[in-house]
This record gives structure tokens, sequence and C-alpha cells, in this order.
């Protein structure tokens, strides 16, 4: 076991993972691993590190080998850090048809960096993704919970100036939907 | 023809929300199915004809009818709403635009099943939707829709939200039991099936959220009603995620049995082909069924005009046919590289495939590196015989599906296409440098 003692969630999230826990039944609280994988990347910087997983491990009381299995498998987890803002362009069939590859291109020159790569000043980090359940608004890609659709690269340049002129730091899962949980009784 | 069951009322105000929906009569057949026995609701599902709009179109009643009832032992219904076979977007559409149906749906049919807690498995790239859904959810707990005593029937049922993280694998139903119980999304060897030993070693049964959804309507106006609208055991209506090279893109609800040609090139529907283009090839259920050239998408093999029924496009078998599937119709036009987008589709499946079976961890890598010598330009003829034995030793070999979703593209743009493998082989280097005659959206003024 790493050591976990500057990895804690908030109150608030930890309330949280109690909710989804008991979503499942007695002694399958494992279940919820998926879920509380999420907020352990909205609360800790965007990626899980080893002590991280540890962390959620101990949560779950189950081994640490069980969180690193499940983690590893799931493309939406990252175990690098990322950027401030993950970039997730989808690169399968209906999206390529109509011109994603052209669009990673794009982002690749105008952010000068690499597909997997992030930018210098650790705001942009590049990754493509399978099909997004987008093929109808093609191309697309996703930045935290939204998705972004139809893009041209117009388009495409002003979302990412937006991104970068706020500054913020975007998670799958909404921050604040873990800091204000009145829809989540269950 | 033309009518609408689930995405009549979308421009509805307020449909979103649980006041706006039961306005427009939502909720009217969950009262009505209380009032049933659940076994007079797996009976009018079984008289509906409907089939599982996930993709392998089984019979939702029989399907139902197969769960398992060992005494004492709890049972649960799971939605499946890891929507992700490329070219399929229906499922998101309507959860997004009109959450209360799927949540009814899921009352109707845990009710008839059985099951007093029931989970909706949704793909963790849709978090924006499961957010609507949780607040469906809650806003259905706070009008005693859901909890305990629903209606005061005495049922009792807890509806969860569940979120995947991305893994095409999850969409198959032991997969998603995996998943589910917090582990590698690897699927299991059946049998047993889901319906007797699923989630938790409990009995399980697992619908898509269209087939769930479904359930509405054919409560609301029997399954004999129901069973009218289509054409032969193509009963209902069913939504399809249009895409690629067309007019209108979206998702239509049809009536089994449109032509093809007509939902292609009617304005009602995908509006012809986009910048006046002639069709090539259409994927008319989602990327794991044969890709078919125009002539054959258009008219069987007989000649007859091929419909939107399961019956019509598999007509021909593999050989001149193809699946209904997802109802995910991709559409491409006469600049597109059949080469270049099956190359897509194989890396995808590589990249989705879980590992578990050699065949298809092994035999999926392989056809995407054999596919990227035809890009490169080096491939030999020899190569084209290759990708063929390759796919023929994965399907049918591996304990799910995926083998033959990876194979089956494989086979068919041979099968209809060998002559544009071919020119790969002949004048590859050519066509790399100046382009892989695939089309390129003018990204500029989109």
């Amino acid at each position: 076991m790493s050591d976990n003692k500057n990895i804690k969630f908030s109150d608030e999230a930890l309330a949280l993972c109690n909710k989804l826990m008991k979503r499942y039944p007695e002694g399958k609280q494992k279940s919820a691993i998926l879920p509380i994988l999420h907020l352990a990347q909205a609360e800790f910087g965007g990626w899980l590190s080893a002590p991280t997983m540890d962390y959620v491990a101990s949560i779950l009381k189950i081994q640490s080998i069980e969180v690193y299995e499940v983690a590893s498998f799931y493309s939406m987890f990252n175990l690098k850090p990322v950027g401030k803002c993950v970039i997730e362009v989808c690169r399968t069939g209906p999206c390529w048809l109509m011109g994603a590859e052209d669009l990673v291109k794009y982002i690749e020159k105008k952010l000068n960096i690499k597909e997997g790569q992030t930018t210098a000043d650790g705001m942009f980090t590049l990754k493509t993704v399978e099909c997004l359940a987008s093929c109808g608004t093609a191309p697309m890609m996703q930045i935290g919970e939204t998705y972004h659709e139809n893009l041209s690269f117009e388009k495409c340049e002003k979302i990412l100036d937006d991104y970068k002129n706020k500054g913020e730091e975007i998670s799958h899962y909404r921050k604040e939907r873990i800091k204000n949980q009145s829809e989540i009784k269950q | 023809m033309g009518r609408q069951l689930l995405i009549n009322d979308l421009d509805k105000e307020g449909i979103q929300s649980l006041s706006g929906y039961k306005a427009n009569g939502g909720y009217t057949a969950l009262e009505k199915a209380l009032k049933m026995n659940p076994e007079e609701i797996v009976e009018e599902v079984k008289k509906s004809g409907l089939r599982g709009r996930g993709g392998a179109g089984f019979p939702t009643g029989m399907k139902w009818s197969f769960i398992a009832k060992p005494p004492g032992v709890p049972r649960h219904l799971v939605c499946n709403a890891d929507e992700s076979e490329p070219g399929t977007f229906k499922d998101r559409f309507l959860m997004e635009k009109k959450p209360h149906i799927l949540i009814e749906g899921m009352i109707i049919s845990s009710f008839a099943l059985g099951a007093n807690v029931s989970y909706i498995y949704i793909r963790g790239e849709m978090m924006y939707v499961y957010h609507i859904l949780e607040k469906a959810i809650q806003e259905a707990y706070d009008a005693n829709l859901l909890g305990k005593n629903i209606l005061g029937s005495g049922y009792d049922l807890d509806v969860y939200m569940h979120v995947g993280a991305g893994a095409y694998i999850c969409g198959e139903e032991t997969g998603l039991i995996e998943s589910l119980e917090g582990k590698r999304g690897n699927p299991r060897i059946k049998p047993p099936f889901p319906a007797v030993k699923g989630v938790w070693d409990r009995p399980t049964v697992v619908n898509n959220v269209e087939t769930i959804a479904a359930v509405v309507p054919i409560i609301n106006m029997t399954g004999d009603e129901y069973a009218k609208i289509g054409i032969g055991k193509s009963t209902g209506t069913k939504l399809i995620s249009a895409s690629g090279h067309i007019n209108k893109p979206g998702v239509y609800e049809i009536e089994l049995g449109v032509p093809v040609e007509e939902f292609i090139y009617s304005d009602k529907y995908c509006g012809g082909i986009r910048n006046g283009k002639k069709m090539k090839a259409v994927v008319a259920g989602g990327s794991s069924v044969p890709i078919l050239p125009t002539e054959l998408i258009l008219k069987t093999a007989k000649g007859e005009p091929r419909l939107m029924s399961y019956e019509s496009l598999s007509d021909g078998g593999f050989v001149t046919g193809t699946m209904l599937g997802s109802g995910g119709f991709i559409v491409m036009d006469e600049d597109t590289s059949i080469v270049k987008n099956l190359w897509n589709f194989t890396r995808f499946y590589h990249h989705e495939s879980c590992g578990q079976c050699s065949p298809c961890r092994e035999g999926t890598g392989w056809m995407e590196k054999v596919l990227h010598k035809f890009l490169d330009g080096h491939a030999t003829i020899a190569d084209i015989d290759l990708l063929w034995d390759i796919q023929g030793k994965i399907e049918g070999k591996t304990i799910c599906p995926l083998g033959e979703a990876a194979a089956w593209p494989v086979a068919a743009a041979i099968r209809h296409f060998r002559s544009e493998f071919e020119e790969y082989v002949t004048n590859g280097k050519n066509l790399k440098d100046v382009k892989h005659y695939y089309r390129i959206n003018n990204l500029q003024t989109a």
C-alpha cells in the first residue's frame, strides 16, 4: 500500500461515495468502483495515481489490485497526469467519414502537440477516442461531460480558446454536482 | 405508414420533465400495468412481437419468460444504455429528450419480471445524460412512481443509475453484468444465461433502452395493436440513427418496412446524398453488420425492393444481404475509400477486444496491420486472401459476438469491393500520396 495520508475525498465526495455504495446489495459495494473512480478523477486532478487507487480500494474495502485491474481496463480513466482540459476527439467510422482525421491534425497543429500529449502550459491533453454515439452530428469532440458537435475548424478554435481563457479544470463528473447533491437522494 | 410511438411528442413543452411528460399522456401505461398481473404484461409483450432493439433482435417477451424464479432470490432488470456500436446514437437521443419514457418502461418491465431493484447501466461518456436520468428518477420518487408501494399498488421498486467508463464490450450483456459487479468487462461463457445466473448470480434480464421504452406504447395500445404496425415478424416502430454523407443525419422513428430507397432519398428521412454525390455503400445496422454496395442495399439479389425490416435486410444471407442490427445506418458516398473505412472499423475492434479469447485478441490486431499494409501501398494480392483467412478463423470461435462483429465487416468488404483492395495493391503508393480518396468534409465552412 502506498502512503494515503495526503489523499482524502472532500466531505461532499465522501457523502456521495456512501450513497453510491448503498445502490448495491450488502457486501457487493465493489460494484460502485466505476462511479467512485470517476469521482476520484474529478477530485484528484483528472487522473488516477497509485495512491489514489489505493485510497479508493480502502473505501470499497477491497484489494488495491482489484482497483488497478479495473482502472487499466476502461479507457476513460487516465493513469498518467493530464492537462486541465482533456480533449477527446471521436475517431471512429462515421466521424472519420465526416473529417475527424483532419480535425485531429488541426488540433495538433493549433496546440503544437501530438495525440496523447499535453501542452507545455498544462492546459490541454489531446486524446482520440472511439465512437461517442454522436454520429449524426459528426465530427465531434468531448471535453468533460460536454459534447461539442458539428465541428468546423473555426468552431473548434473558438471552443478551445474559450476553455483556455477560463483556465478551469474540467472533469467528466461535474464538480458542482458533487457539491450540490439535492437531486441525488438515492 | 409513418406512425411514431417513442419520439412523436418531442416538440411538446417540458417533455423532459415529469410534469410535461405526464401532461402528454405519460405514466398512463404504468397505471394500467399495475392493475394487470405480471404474467399478463409478459403475454402482451409476447403478442406485440417486440424484438430486442439493441442489435440481436431476440423476441423480448420470450427473453422475459426465461427468467428463473427460485424462491427467496431477488431478480434484477438491467437496462443496457451502454450504446457504443459505431453509427448508433438513438438511445442517447431518446434518454436525453424523453427520459421519463425509459423510467416508465423500467417500472412496468420490472413489475412484469418481479424485480424490486433495477439498474440503468449508462456509458460513462454520456455523463450529462446520466445526470438527466438521475433527475428524472428523483422526480419519479417524489411522485411515488418509484419507491415503496408505487401508486398504492403494493409494489416496491428502486431504480438506480450505474455509470460505465469507456468499453464497447460492456454493451455485451454478460460483459455488462461483470462491469456492474465492479470488474473488467470480460464476457462470460454461456450457459448459464443471465436469466438464470446474472448479476451477483441472481436471475437477470438485460434489455436495451429502446426495447424498454417500447413496452410503454405496447401496454397503452395492447400487444395485438402494436403487432399490426410494421411488416411480418418485424413489428412496431424502430429508431434509426442515420449518419454519414446524407443531407439530413439524425434519429428517425420508422414503421418497420419502409423501403430503404425511400429512407435514404425521401426528404422525410435522410434527404438524399450530400453535395449531389452518388451513393457508394451503406452499413445498415451499426459497424458490425456487413457493408452492402448501392445496388444490393436498394434491391435484394432477386431484384425486389429492400425494406427496412429484420427479414428484408437479411434477405440473401451474408452473400448478398446484411442485418438491421442496432439501426445504425451509415451512408457512404462515391468518394469514400472502402479499404480505409474498413481499416478504421478494424482498428476499433482491435482497441475494444477485451483480450480473453486469442482469436479475437490476436486476429483483430493482425487484420488491422494487414489493412495498414494496403493503405501504405505495401500489400500484395496474397494479403487479400490472408485477410479472408484471418476473419474466417475469428468468426464463431470466441466467447462473445465481438469476434463476429470484427470478422463480418472484413468479409463483406472483400466480398463486395475486392477490386478496391486490388487497386491498393497495384496503385497503393499513389493513392497514399495523392489521397485516400475518402471524402474530406469541408471543415473550413461547415
